[in-house]
């Protein structure tokens, strides 16, 4: 596999400028190649109308299945509500050491928790999201340091405490894993 | 570094097992898992877990079964079991029979990462009780504290005296000076690292903000709440809060902060239950809260409450002889994170580092590192990347024309009025350049 590109698929609508900003962060944290796609998926096959949501773990299993590549990490972005059958939901998940991950805006946004809405803040969390799932297809694991972006994050406000940058422990075993 | 904790997760569905298993060890944990008790017991038998979570019911022998016979086998093991809504009852049942705790599947992300910190804070407390009494821990985990001064070795030994206790924290110093950085290094250090640090710069926010910002608030509270929304003293629940810019809360806010750190309870905005959160606060200030008592703008008690330690952390420039090192360390870190080869420092450029007076502190330092290595030709900083010539940082600087004309020469004489490569510094057309030229009647010298 190319660890050195990174494919970013859209599935369900996304503004292009927000795209734009998710793939220039991505590409300015791990310095490679990174291409915005548009996929087209019917979520109604993924959703369970018992828990209202989107099984995570078919979707991440669709997107490795049917658009990852050899020659790239491949994250798909969502904007709907996930969950695994073992957890109420879900921001993301990626193979650790894989080449796939999922991310989804849907837990990012202040207006379902009854906050103003912040396009920023939204843009700001799910960039998190997405370098933090790469990370793991790096085979980077959860980090003890508060600022790093490979922090675990259970509660979406908690994304708020760290930034979106890997600590220098993170960068250099991401540097050392590229070699 | 303490040893990898080890969780054994026994479940007869396959989802189940993969699930936790990449949670798991994404979260850096050893993990195994086993189908069913049988195999669960016969693994313990060769092998120690630190953790076991177990499936209540389970084809063969139940998870109550299994439980009895683990604590047989090792009566300190940790066995967390996992239960569906309908055998709430087996789960009190299990807890009498010396499981952890319970959880219900399936699980909020949050409460079950609580739940196996908890476990592994008991695990690593035990282990590091027996530690203790062999010898003294020293501080780890101190990201960006660097130096040898006398004045940055007392804040050292400040944080390590203060770390193992509960005890309130104000930490002084100019902005800059890396009080976060001192509140963080404290949380690292202590019993409660395993749980979250959480910041809050209370400036940033109004009064009713930072309300619901602290003690979150019931869904339904604002039209659109579709989910409660968790209050940072919540969220810092075994863990610590970190108040930044303390100073600057209203009175009204003074009171309801005090109320809360006596009960260490409150309400969340729009609810009637009481919740409690065990935190430590630590808090941040360059204020003199002190006169600030004296002349009625902070509360006495609230005070005489969080002022139980006082750390002050010195400006850079009580702390030359920290420089060198400083410098070294902030070109290791960018180089790195820019995927660079690192860079070495010309010793002019490092000698007028040594005698600016760094009004920014050691963050205006780090600053100032991270741009020379950005313009730099990528093998030595020289005097030129460094911007410490013509300092736009000026008091009597004030108004925003007077910074920008001020700012325009100095990247002018940068490029030797340039005028294409100063707009595209600038990141300005040569026409608006043209224009701010002649407005602010520029010259070169
Ligand atoms: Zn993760
Ligand atoms: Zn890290």
């Amino acid at each position: 596999m190319d660890p050195r590109h990174i494919t970013l698929i859209s599935f369900g609508y996304f503004d292009a400028d927000f795209l734009r900003n998710v793939a220039e962060a991505v590409k300015k944290e791990f310095l490679v190649n990174v291409n915005v796609k548009e996929g087209h998926l019917d979520l109604s096959e993924f959703y369970d109308p018992t828990r209202r949501q989107y099984n995570g773990v078919k979707l991440v299993n669709e997107v490795e299945n049917n658009y990852s590549s050899d020659h790239s990490k491949t994250i798909g972005l969502f904007n709907v509500d996930l969950f695994i059958p073992i957890l109420t939901y879900i921001f993301g998940q990626a193979f650790l050491n894989g080449r796939t991950g999922i991310a989804s805006s849907y837990r990012l946004s202040n207006e379902r928790y009854g906050i103003q809405t912040d396009d920023r803040l939204i843009l700001e969390r799910l960039i998190k999201e997405v370098v933090h799932e790469l990370g793991h297809t790096y085979g980077l694991i959860h980090c003890h340091i508060p600022t790093c972006v490979m922090r675990s994050s259970t509660y979406v406000e908690d994304i708020d405490q760290k930034g979106s940058k890997l600590c220098i422990n993170c960068r250099n075993e991401y540097n050392r894993i590229l070699k | 570094m303490a040893k990898k904790i080890s969780i054994l997760i026994v479940d007869d569905e396959e989802s189940v097992r993969d699930s936790l298993f990449n949670w798991f060890i994404e979260d850096g944990y050893h993990v195994e898992c086993a189908e069913n008790a049988k195999k669960a017991l016969s693994m313990l038998e060769n092998e120690g877990f630190d953790i076991i979570l177990a499936d209540i019911k389970m084809p063969g022998m139940d998870g109550l079964e299994m439980l009895r016979r683990i604590k047989l086998l090792k009566s300190d093991s940790i066995v967390i079991v996992m239960t569906a809504f309908a055998t709430v009852d087996t789960a009190v049942q299990a807890l009498k029979d010396g499981a952890f705790d319970y959880v219900t599947k399936p699980f909020d992300p949050d409460d079950l990462s609580h739940l196996i910190r908890n476990a592994s804070k008991q695990i690593t407390l035990s282990e590091e009780n027996e530690n203790l009494k062999q010898k003294v821990v020293s501080l780890e985990n101190v990201e960006d504290l660097i130096g040898k001064s006398g004045a940055i070795k007392l804040v050292l030994k400040d944080i390590e005296s203060v770390a193992q206790s509960n005890s309130s924290v104000v930490i002084t110093g100019e902005s800059g000076t890396g009080k976060e950085l001192v509140a963080r290094a404290i949380h690292s250090n202590s019993p409660r690292r395993y749980f979250p640090l959480v910041s809050v710069h209370c400036g940033a926010l109004t009064e009713s903000l930072l309300e619901s910002e602290l003690f979150g608030h019931e869904k339904g509270a604002f039209t659109g709440a579709m989910y409660n929304r968790k209050g940072r003293f919540e969220m810092a629940d075994n863990g610590t809060i970190f108040l930044d810019e303390i100073a600057t809360i209203s009175t009204k806010m003074q009171i309801d902060l005090l109320r809360v750190l006596e009960s260490k309870k409150f309400v969340r905005v729009g609810g009637n239950k009481e919740i409690s959160s065990d935190f430590r606060v630590i808090c941040a200030t360059n204020r003199d809260l002190k006169s600030m008592v004296e002349n009625g703008t902070f509360r006495e008690d609230l005070y005489y409450r969080l002022n139980v330690v006082n750390i002050y952390v010195p400006p850079l420039r009580e702390r030359i002889e920290d420089i060198p090192l400083l410098v070294e360390y902030f070109i290791r870190k960018y180089c790195t994170s820019m995927n660079r080869q690192p860079v070495t420092i010309d010793s002019a450029a490092l000698s007028r580092l040594e005698e600016f007076n760094f009004p920014g502190n050691v963050r205006e330092l780090e600053n100032m590192i991270e741009r020379a290595i950005v313009i730099g030709n990528g093998k030595k900083i020289t005097l030129k990347d460094l911007p410490l010539e013509k300092s736009i940082i000026s008091n009597s600087v004030e108004s925003l024309d007077e910074l920008e004309k001020l700012h325009i020469l100095q990247i002018l004489n940068k490029y030797s009025w340039n005028i294409s490569r100063t707009a595209k510094a600038l990141k300005v057309d040569r026409v608006t350049l043209y224009n701010k030229i002649s407005k602010y009647g520029l010259k070169a010298e």
